[in-house]
């Protein structure tokens, strides 16, 4: 079903599918000891974390639940809270702009950025500039851009992808940082440690001439306050600060649904967003901007805002909620699936169990069929969640989408052919008769086809003599 | 008080034994269980792999075979959280009784903690996501293996991670199915114990065939049989 023709994210930009399926990537990323050992290790101490900072909040479930419903309240009405925040930024200096999907808000960035003259541009750690790929298009047209926050510098030196989305470097242990930054990092001494200060103070040598030079810097956001039409970025190293205040021109880029109707809004969500994200009580740093502010910080102030696929998944009653994501994270930290794999596995900027659900959503599931089905419906990323957003129904609606847009044949013929066997009591009675045939093959190690993938590394159970309720008939 | 079984596809054609044990223990506690044997499936792993309308006539004759009962009692936290959670969806509307997962119904309904058992061995318990996170069942299970004479009840490390079945994603992610469960049995390993139990014959069937590929000689055994043996 497609939802009144909107329109989906567009191919061949931006980081929102895979080059191969979830299984097959997963395959591989769990053979991988050493990225499991990294993200087994990192995932159990945010998650731990987490967990005692939540504990000691009376009201999480309420909190949970009014963040929850500031969301839904702004996706009800998002063209007014929208033309609102675009009206207050408008009014103190700003200047707005629309993009349909990605490769819009890239021409528009693009454009501004040329607009200014300069070649180089220093970034804030940005989600939404991942997703659509800024910074590709950026180089395309002979414009470099730096990312500032740590991880993610971590991994545009090793040309490698973000594979979480708060810590795009989970992937790595501090020696393969190391080696990143004695190999790709100018000036870095020769004889650099993986001692995690001295690793700190190569990063800050190297930042602090870009923070210094850059005359344009380019921004995600947290929170757009619409009712002032202020902008809100939290972080923790600082670095964003540097890059929000220092260069001539911002230009902050974010998805429709991240406007918050008024400041009192804030309180719900700097409480939320901390604690689940990286387990702390406050974030450090929490920035805030309206529009252009005489002789103090950025003169030239444009504001992106870009569809790309949301108003497709507003459109769909069911699947809509997936964009009360406030982008913390915890979902990952405690899915048992990502744990194992890691975030390079679904293909998207946006992995785990919000990736499972968003990323499908966004491009339309004929194109991320495989990403609903990576999850065993656990349940740890419902009970997680900030804004309550009820991942595993979620997962299960998508499925019957690809089901229905992106059939197969075989398992749709063994479905019913169950579900035949299933709605008579007398089918029913001789299919688990016929389950005894199977006896002789449940010493089997290796069974073929799909089923392969069970024997693999376990044993099949032995059918019983008889079913329970041929025993519970001759009782 | 009229209780039926809902046995569980799975249970009635792999797994009798754990059928066997319910109706035996619910018996010894004084209730006479009845089986409707017009009763099939859930519909569980159709809704989960995308077949919802594959469902929906297995959800309605769910209703029609238990109508007219007080309780509904089944040895699974997933069947009962699919009952629960996902039949009022697929078919709005329908008259259905309560329908219990077994420990739940020990505790909640009859008010026992102490079933009379006995299970002289070393068991360490998986706590199962859906009995855990859809039903809430909390520790009632581990409430009354710890009444049970003569066991020796030991914490299972990070028990509450998926074993990585989750029905045909076993199927479809195997390799990650296959990681999640070598943690598992690493886990259940650890522990010592000669028994691995859980309130869900699906989980079992995962964790058990990962314990006899890998060799441990841990068996598994399901929380219905440990509460009625008396051994």
């Amino acid at each position: 079903m497609t939802f009144l023709g909107m329109p989906t994210a567009p191919a061949g930009v931006g980081q929102l599918r895979g080059d191969r399926d979830f299984p097959s990537a997963a395959k591989d990323a769990v053979q991988d000891e050493q990225l499991r050992r990294n993200l087994g290790n990192a995932t159990a101490t945010i998650r731990a974390k987490r967990a005692r900072t939540v504990q000691e909040v009376p009201d999480w479930e309420e909190l949970r639940q009014a963040g929850a419903a500031i969301k839904d309240e702004v996706l009800a009405h998002l063209d007014t809270y929208l033309q609102q925040l675009e009206a207050q930024v408008v009014a103190a200096g700003g200047t707005v702009h629309w993009a349909r999907d990605a490769n819009e808000a890239n021409a528009v960035v693009t454009r501004l950025v040329q607009a200014t003259g300069s070649t180089e541009v220093v970034k804030v750690k940005s989600m939404a500039t991942q997703e659509i790929g800024l910074n590709e298009a950026l180089a395309d047209a002979g414009i470099a851009a730096y990312e500032t926050d740590l991880a993610e510098l971590i991994v545009q030196l090793d040309h490698d992808k973000p594979s979480h989305i708060l810590v795009p470097a989970i992937h790595k242990n501090r020696t393969e940082i190391r080696d990143v930054f004695r190999r790709e990092m100018k000036g870095v001494p020769a004889d650099l440690t993986d001692d995690p200060a001295e690793l700190a103070e190569a990063a800050r040598n190297f930042l602090r001439q870009k923070f210094l030079t850059a005359r344009v810097a380019v921004s995600g956001i947290n929170f757009a306050v619409a009712e002032t039409g202020t902008l809100c970025v939290v972080e923790s190293e600082g670095n964003g600060r540097m890059c929000l205040t220092l260069p001539e021109t911002l230009i902050s880029v974010m998805g429709i649904e991240k406007v918050l109707p008024t400041w009192q809004d804030l309180e719900v969500f700097l409480q939320l967003l901390p604690r689940s994200s990286t387990g702390e009580r406050m974030n450090p740093y929490t920035s805030f901007w309206t529009g252009v502010t005489p002789g103090d910080g950025p003169q030239d102030f444009h504001l992106v805002l870009f569809d790309n696929g949301r108003t497709a998944t507003l459109a769909d009653p069911q699947g809509r909620a997936a964009l009360r994501c406030i982008r913390c994270s915890a979902c990952l930290n405690v899915c048992p699936v990502y744990e194992r794999t890691g975030g390079h596995a679904y293909g998207s900027v946006y992995p785990g169990p919000i990736g499972a659900v968003l990323s499908p959503q966004l491009t339309g599931v004929k194109e991320n069929p495989s990403l609903p089905f990576a999850s065993t419906l656990c349940g740890a990323c419902l009970d997680v969640c900030p804004v309550a957003i009820d991942i595993p129904s979620m997962l299960v609606h998508l499925r019957e989408q690809v089901v229905q847009q992106d059939p197969h044949r075989l398992e749709a013929a063994a479905m019913t052919a169950v579900a035949y066997a299933m709605s008579s009591q007398r089918r029913w009675t001789w299919a688990l008769r016929a389950l005894r045939i199977g006896r002789p093959f449940a010493r089997l190690k290796r069974l073929p086809g799909k089923a392969g993938g069970w024997t693999a590394s376990r044993d099949l159970p032995t059918p019983p003599q008889q079913s329970f309720r041929d025993w519970w008939a001759e009782r | 008080m009229r209780v039926a079984l809902f046995v569980t596809c799975l249970v009635d054609g792999m797994f009798p034994e754990v059928g066997q044990a319910t109706v035996t223990l619910l018996e010894r506690l004084g209730i006479t269980v009845e089986v409707p044997l017009s009763q099939t499936c859930c519909g569980q792993m159709h809704v989960n792999t995308g077949y919802a309308e594959l469902a929906k006539p297995l959800v309605r004759s769910y209703a029609k075979s238990f109508q007219g009962y007080d309780y509904v009692v089944t040895p699974s936290g997933s069947c009962a959280g699919a009952v629960r959670h996902q039949h009022p969806a697929l078919v709005p509307g329908q008259q259905v009784p309560p329908t219990y997962e077994l420990s739940e119904f020990l505790i909640d309904v009859l008010g026992v903690e102490d079933v009379g058992a006995s299970y002289p061995h070393r068991v360490t318990y998986h706590p199962t996501c859906h009995s855990l996170r859809l039903l809430r069942v909390g520790d009632r299970p581990l409430r009354l293996l710890r009444n049970v004479r003569g066991i020796d009840l030991v914490d299972l490390p990070d028990a509450h991670s998926c074993c990585g079945f989750g029905g045909t994603f076993a199927v479809k992610n195997p390799d990650v199915s296959a990681a999640m469960l070598a943690d598992k049995v690493r886990h259940v390993r650890s522990t010592g114990a000669e028994v691995c139990s859980a309130g869900d014959a699906s989980c079992l069937m995962q964790i058990g065939g990962g314990l006899s590929r890998t060799g441990t000689g841990v068996r598994t055994v399901h929380l219905a049989e440990i509460l009625a043996s008396t051994a």
